[in-house]
């Protein structure tokens, strides 16, 4: 950072890294690292994190809810920031902790205190930080799915756009509905297979139709579960997350991609 | 799912939906068109978000004092001439309907579209007491001349294509001498208008909803595109409206604010054709109007909703915006949710008026992308419904015994970092190793559920966490 006098103490931030970036795909999380640290954070991975809870969320089970959000609420509420690079898990946290312990209030004041400072990955770049990008470059026709709780709970949709703006050799093109779920919902997506894959078809055929060969998101739920439909139907365009590409770290196999053989 | 009209299960039938080829051109064409004509009027009108928060605003504080505002318009009702009934249930409310008909001597009904008298079955009732019923909403006559249940609350028969509406008439209008089958959509409807308006002209008694109430007054108002509801009110010798309890609303001034609203949330236009607001029976002055007004106004079940946590879901204005805008609505079609309200909304009343194990599937059937409450013109938060009713379910034991013990064991572990990262670690590590030459898998055991319809992105290596370790353990 530029003004090291004036801001003598670099913002602490602590990343939620997601159980499917951990689990599927850590390159999203190392780019966000990156990412953060090019913004001038000081970036800390607690080790005590898995997930946020919402699988149990929504699948109705309170009890398994409230216990992984306390422990959310415990590992994460002594940063400054907390950043996660997925609206959904981040709107989790922002919009659905401080309701869930309306009851407790203790609990209600560390879980709104905690929402008070989550952010999205993107939305924390661009709105908090004043993030104008690094010198990353990708070049391809990109196009942007907008995932539904970022989207709707966390309000990111410029954020992202404004981003990928600054990526040299990059072009943006908006697909149709770029705002319609894609069909993910989390444990929907395997409880309701056939409505999940009716929906992913018709999200990759608006996709495909604007020629781009790059689909972005920002979150990996739906990215894996587009990434799947796409190869399933055998259409190529790559997918990534955005993060990946705003870090320069785009340069593997997309998602779902074989690693190239040697 | 079973409800009382149905035993296919939901998975049947959304199965067969997604699979009939006449529903899914009708379903994506109507859908898209709702939803583009709405966002261009909404679009145009700047103070729309406003508008809903006065709307859901005039709900609330009318739901606060409903007895006070049902008896207020009452008294206006009876002021005016007419009668006001009140039923605890569908039954009661169908014995009173039937009792006004036959006190009337009718043989013929005419009925405008009412959800409410869907609700409580209404037409069987009279039909079964040897009336003659007629539906006159263009879409409801349609579903009733093919013997089905509506499939969306204001377009009962968007599942059906014109071809198949052209083959209905063809079969139910040839002995009423129209020989030939019509094809085009002018002259379907102007044959429905023609068989019809021979309906309407002998009709003894006309039934019709209401879209709003009006306690200031007394009124009861009805929007509609095709004027049907007007001739259903005033040709015949008794008007009878059915309504939920729900319906009512202060003053003329609310009214205002509503009908702003609806029109645009509903279909995407600033006003239906059509908005009539009856005040009483024909008074001595009046060129026409009928001789007696009566209205039935419905309870079953909505005064224990007012007392619970789903009483903001009696806001709700039946325009049918969640519907248009929820793509799960729009890939299985209105008959796949069972029961006459169908889509976000349906997901949430039927469980409430059905029972929660009838209908297990509705509220799960959802990626609670959040797009109804966005639409929603009263701001019902209509997935924090679904989800409350995922914890009753849960709390039930409603449901796949499976699924629920796959979610507590994860959560289980998910309580237990440290222990959860080394046993996810293994199979991340045994499936990013047999898939980094493939990329993503085809089919996986106990994969099913996601290799049905889409491949498995394979895990790209170890975990961020492990790599993390690493990382730091090599920094200085």
């Amino acid at each position: 950072m530029e003004d090291e006098a004036e801001n003598p103490r670099p913002i602490s931030v602590a990343l939620l890294v997601t159980c499917l970036v951990d689990l599927m795909r850590p390159n999203v999380g190392f780019a966000a690292v990156n990412l953060l640290q090019d913004a001038g954070c000081t970036v800390t991975v607690p080790r005590a994190q898995s997930c946020c809870g919402q699988p149990a969320y929504n699948n109705g089970d309170e009890s398994s809810t409230l216990a992984i959000g306390r422990q959310v609420i415990e590992v994460f509420e002594s940063f400054d920031y907390v950043v996660v690079p997925s609206g959904s898990c981040g709107g989790m946290l922002r919009e659905h902790y401080p309701r869930l312990f309306s009851a407790d209030l203790e609990w209600v004041n560390r879980a709104y205190a905690l929402a008070q400072k989550t952010y999205e990955l993107t939305e924390f770049l661009v709105d908090v930080i004043g993030y104008k990008g690094g010198n990353s470059h990708y070049s391809g026709l990109c196009t942007y799915h907008d995932s539904c709780a970022g989207l709707r709970e966390l309000g990111v949709r410029a954020q992202p756009r404004q981003l990928l703006a600054g990526v040299g050799d990059l072009e943006l093109i908006e697909m149709n509905e770029t705002d319609t779920c894609c069909g993910f919902g989390g444990t929907f997506s395997v409880k309701y297979p056939e409505i999940s894959g009716r929906l992913a078809a018709n999200k990759v055929a608006n996709a495909d139709r604007t020629d781009a060969d790059t689909l972005l998101g920002g979150d990996l739920g739906c990215l894996l579960h587009l990434a799947g439909r796409m190869r399933r139907e055998g259409r190529s365009l790559k997918v990534f997350h955005v993060a990946e590409v705003l870090a320069g770290m785009a340069s593997g196999p997309s998602i779902g991609e074989p690693e190239a053989s040697v | 799912m079973s409800t009382t009209t149905q035993t296919v299960t939901f998975g049947e039938q959304v199965d067969l939906a997604l699979n009939n080829v006449s529903l899914q051109q009708a379903m994506g064409r109507a859908e898209s068109g709702f939803v583009e004509t709405r966002r261009h009027c909404v679009e145009a009108m700047p103070e729309f978000e406003a508008l809903k928060d006065t709307a859901r605003d005039i709900k609330e504080h009318t739901l606060e004092h409903l007895d006070s505002y049902l008896e207020f318009f009452e008294e206006k009702v009876i002021e005016n001439g007419g009668t006001v009934h009140w039923a605890s249930s569908g039954e009661e409310a169908c014995r009173i309907i039937l009792g006004i008909c036959q006190q009337a001597d009718a043989r013929l009904v005419t009925k405008g579209k009412s959800m409410v008298a869907e609700e409580i079955h209404l037409n069987e009732a009279l039909e079964k007491a040897g009336l003659e019923v007629v539906e006159t909403d263009l879409g409801e006559y349609i579903i009733q001349l093919a013997n089905e249940m509506p499939s969306h609350i204001i377009a009962p028969a968007m599942h059906k294509t014109r071809s198949q509406i052209s083959e209905l008439f063809h079969t139910h209008h040839q002995s009423l001498g129209y020989v030939d089958k019509t094809t085009t959509r002018e002259e379907i409807v102007s044959e429905a208008r023609q068989v019809l308006r021979d309906v309407f002209v002998s009709a003894d008694v006309g039934i019709t909803g209401a879209n709003f109430l009006v306690a200031e007054t007394g009124s009861n108002v009805i929007v509609t595109n095709e004027g049907n509801g007007d001739l259903t009110s005033c040709l015949p010798r008794v008007h009878i409206i059915t309504a939920g309890i729900e319906k009512v609303i202060p003053s003329l001034e609310d009214l205002s604010v509503f009908l702003r609203l609806l029109a645009r949330s509903a279909t995407g236009q600033e006003m239906a054709a059509y908005t009539t607001l009856y005040t009483g029976p024909r008074r001595d002055d009046d060129p026409e109007g009928p001789e007696e007004y009566h209205v039935v106004l419905v309870d079953n079940g909505r005064s224990a909703m007012l007392a619970g946590n789903y009483r903001s879901m009696l806001r709700c204005i039946r325009c049918g915006a969640c519907l248009n805008h929820c793509p799960v609505y729009t890939a299985i079609g209105g008959h796949s949710y069972g029961w006459i309200y169908t889509g976000p909304m349906g997901a949430v009343l039927t469980p409430l008026m059905t029972g929660l194990d009838n209908a297990y599937d509705l509220p799960n059937a959802c990626t609670l992308n959040g797009r109804c409450q966005e639409v929603c013109p009263v701001r019902i938060p209509l997935p924090d419904f679904l989800r409350q009713h995922r914890v009753r379910q849960n709390q039930r034991r409603l449901g796949s015994g499976l699924s629920r013990r796959v979610v507590s064991m994860w959560a289980w572990l998910a309580r237990r970092p440290r222990f959860y990262q080394a046993v996810m670690a293994l199979p991340v590590r045994l499936l990013s190793y047999l898939g980094r030459h493939r990329g993503a898998f085809e089919k996986l055991p106990f994969g099913r559920g996601w290799t049905v319809v889409r491949d498995f992105p394979a895990p790209t290596g170890a975990t961020f966490q492990q790599q993390w370790q690493k990382r730091k353990r090599s920094e200085p």
